[in-house]
């Protein structure tokens, strides 16, 4: 006789596809790995300890936020490694240990926990821990952090003092700016994961032939402030490039804008969303007070996420205009 | 398969959103359906179709014969049951059919003899109703759907503008390849059913819609075509894509015209009539033989299975019975259902009888299955991306919790077909399709209270 008493009963489908949050935020992580060996090989050891407090202390703090709430625990779905990275890549390379550690609590607690974890936060945790920091710290967070490094004595020499973006303007690049091609490799000063346009690129089409990110956001982006700096700086080319390779416009554009949580799940909202933050950031930089527009380009497009699904909700099946119909029912009569 | 270019297959009309890569799994493809040896008793549950319920037309000790009627009712939407072997009437009892319900049954025990009864024989077609009363006296209901009763799918108004028939083959759940077999072993019987339809109900196009990943397929239908006179220019056959759920009725309408079927709207709204190819094929031959609807093909595999089989037996036949004849497990099952893995129904046990509308028993070992953690959202998208009626599950999974029955109606969740393409794609492993379940329940219960 045939046993089976031990059948499970649940609802179809039955089978599943391959995909899982953890393998997901696995990709991402691989993606984001060269970005680090660049900011090794540029900013020396000092950047792999803050990269490493930044993974630790938010491992540990989406640990216990989940214990303190009594809910389950989500240290498995690795999402808080990504977190942990994306911010220490955010950082200068001398930033003081606590200041990382503190960063990481705001991140985590504050940003994704309070708001109820893993897809509910309503912007960019990394990003939004930054902002934070920098009003809190300014000194700490700018320019001057960046030549810190070789102080402590962790650093290489290559490292010039002033970041990149500081010496680009209006009026076109200044004296004592990196190379184009210095930039492109990584060897200039900036925030420990924005060095490396290379190691960035890299990463992303590895996301992309994975399939965890679509490509419309990081291409539109990049490609608003390609056009918009085109115009802005009168077709001088050499500043266009700079802008693009500069300012962590593709460690945003890649990896912070295309976040599941906080960007647009539509299409459309996609490319509205790509547009909208390349815009911003060309503002940003080219007539507001900060030299860099990414992170807070990025933090505005979060705050707008929801309007931007709710314009490009996609039209059900069955909602076809009458014309289309008609139109099909007669090309199947001929 | 991306170029399959056979010259006289239709490319498709209109490319659809969504869908999902499910791996095929078509074990069987090679295997013709073998007849399965008549069991010892089988339980022939009175009502197998969507409808009112039937009454017994037999009761216990009569001796019945094969395409006996042993349930009927006189109203309209429903479908006579026969008796699918001769023998002994030895109960009429409540039992468990594999969603669950506990349905009025007879059970017939053997007598080994097959007799056919007398009042089998090939009707007498002169007008539309003959044809309708006749379709209905056979006892089909759509063999790969919900057991909607054909005759009543076909008893559209003449001047509503039905001008279009279309034959499911895409047999896109995976696994399953009886409708594959029955294309390249009884192309005869196919095609005689589309010509009977057509010729009685005047549809102007035929088409037939099958997956490219069957070539063989069409190519025998072309043949059969080609070389029997009577069957020229019978039906176009339209090679679809091999992504889940190409079989759905809306996908395939779609497909195979550019139409789109709305919301709370039935296919002949559209101007469409939709059948499966077992259920085509069935009628040719019935239209022959007169021998109504005792017995159907069906696909046994899913990994667990000891020995996979495509196999004819009777209705009425236990799930345990047949799952016996093919070996029993080779591994300890997971899952049992009828149907494929991506919309059918996991059984409790294997005491259910087969039904009208039962297309594959699928046993899935442990390790086949893949068993993810619930996990909260991610927004990743990937369920939109996949819907292939362009809804955002997400949201809906939402306003299901909220109970937002406002926001259920604008994310049109009664759109949903419960294909199961967003819950095979979410990596959280959500369990959209309950939620979209509930959504519908919602709605439907605001709409009670008004
Ligand atoms: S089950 Fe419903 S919501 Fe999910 S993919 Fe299918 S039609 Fe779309
Ligand atoms: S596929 Fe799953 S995780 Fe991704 S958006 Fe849909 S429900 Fe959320």
């Amino acid at each position: 006789m045939i046993d089976t008493k031990k059948l499970t009963v649940s609802a179809s489908p039955h089978q599943k596809s391959a995909a899982t949050t953890t393998r997901i935020m696995l990709d991402v992580i691989i993606a984001l790995v060269p970005a680090g060996i660049a900011a090794v090989l540029v900013f020396g050891l000092r950047a792999l300890a803050v990269i490493l407090v930044s993974v630790v202390s938010c491992v540990l703090a989406e640990f216990l936020s989940r214990k303190a709430m009594k809910k389950e625990d989500t240290v498995t779905d690795l999402s808080a490694i990504v977190t942990g990275l994306l911010l220490a890549y955010n950082l200068p390379a001398g930033i003081p240990f606590w200041i990382v550690a503190l960063g990481a609590v705001v991140a985590i607690v504050v940003i994704k926990q309070m708001f109820g974890g893993i897809g509910q936060n309503f912007i960019n945790p990394a990003l939004g821990a930054r902002v934070i920091l920098m009003s809190a710290f300014p000194g700490r967070m700018s320019a001057g952090a960046f030549a810190d490094t070789n102080r402590i004595g962790w650093g290489v020499d290559t490292v010039t003092g002033a970041t990149p973006m500081g010496l680009v303007g209006l009026d076109g690049v200044k004296e004592g700016a990196p190379t184009l091609m210095e930039m492109f490799l990584g060897t200039t000063s900036g925030c420990i994961g924005e060095v490396s346009a290379l190691a960035l690129l890299l990463g992303g089409i590895y996301l992309m032939v994975r399939k965890v990110i679509s490509p419309i956001i990081p291409c539109t982006f990049v490609a608003t402030v390609a056009i918009f700096c085109t115009f802005a700086q009168g077709f001088d080319m050499y500043a266009v490039a700079y802008e693009l390779l500069g300012g962590g416009l593709f460690l945003g554009a890649i990896f912070m804008a295309t976040d599941y949580t906080t960007s647009p799940i539509t299409n459309k909202g996609k490319l509205i969303a790509g547009i909208f933050c390349g815009v911003v950031t060309c503002i940003i930089r080219l007539w507001g007070s900060l030299p860099e527009g990414v992170s807070f380009s990025i933090i505005l497009m979060n705050v707008f996420v929801p309007y931007f699904e709710d314009w490009t909700a996609p039209t059900p099946f069955g909602f076809i205009k009458e014309k289309k119909q008609k139109k099909a029912k007669e090309e199947t009569k001929a | 398969m991306a170029s399959l270019n056979i010259a006289g297959v239709r490319k498709p009309a209109a490319k659809g959103h969504g869908g999902a890569h499910v791996a095929h799994h078509k074990n069987t493809s090679a295997m013709p359906v073998e007849r399965m040896p008549v069991p010892a008793s089988v339980t022939i549950p009175l009502s197998q179709h969507i409808g009112a319920p039937n009454e017994a037309q037999v009761k216990v000790g009569d001796v019945v014969k094969v395409g006996q009627v042993i349930g009927s009712t006189d109203a309209f939407v429903s479908a006579p049951v026969h008796a699918t072997i001769s023998g002994t009437v030895k109960a009429i009892k409540p039992v468990r059919i594999v969603n669950g319900n506990m349905v009025n049954a007879v059970v017939i025990e053997s007598d080994g003899e097959m007799a056919l009864s007398e009042d089998v024989k090939p009707p007498v077609i002169e007008s539309k109703q003959d044809f309708l009363n006749a379709v209905r006296a056979s006892g089909l209901v759509g063999l790969g759907g919900a057991g909607f009763p054909t005759h009543v799918k076909l008893a559209f108004k003449e001047d509503a503008g039905v001008d279009t028939l279309i034959i499911n083959a895409a047999e896109c759940e995976p696994y399953i390849t009886v409708d594959h077999r029955e294309m390249l072993d009884h192309p005869q019987d196919i095609l005689s059913g589309v010509k009977e339809v057509v010729k009685w109900l005047g549809f102007k196009n035929a088409y037939i819609g099958i997956e490219d990943n069957k070539p063989d397929a069409m190519q025998v239908l072309l043949k059969t075509m080609e070389e029997n006179e009577e069957f020229k220019d019978v039906v176009q056959i339209i090679a679809l894509p091999s992504t889940y759920p190409q079989g759905a009725e809306k996908v395939l309408i779609y497909s195979a015209t550019g139409r789109q079927v709305p919301p709370g709207k039935l296919p002949s709204d559209v101007g469409c009539v939709v059948m499966n190819v077992q259920s085509v094929s069935f009628l040719g031959r019935y239209l022959k033989t007169g021998k109504p609807l005792v017995s159907r093909s069906l696909t046994v595999d899913g990994g667990a299975v000891a020995e996979p089989k495509n196999l004819r037996a009777p209705l009425g036949t236990m799930y345990s019975d047949i799952l016996e004849y093919c070996g029993g497990f080779k591994e300890e099952p997971y899952k049992i259902m009828a149907g494929g893995p991506m919309m059918g129904l996991a059984t409790i046990d294997a005491e259910v009888p087969l039904l009208k509308n039962n297309n594959a028993i699928t046993c899935l070992a442990k390790g086949a299955v893949k068993v993810k953690p619930t996990r909260a959202c991610i927004r990743c998208g990937r369920c939109v991306e996949a819907c292939p009626m362009c809804l955002e599950p997400t949201l809906i999974e939402k306003k299901a919790h909220l109970k937002d029955v406002d926001g259920l109606n604008k994310a049109s969740v009664m759109t949903c077909m419960e294909c199961g393409s967003c819950a095979f794609a979410c990596p959280s492993g959500r369990p959209l399709v309950q939620y979209m379940r509930l959504g519908k329940a919602i709605i439907r219960e605001a709409g009670a209270k008004k």
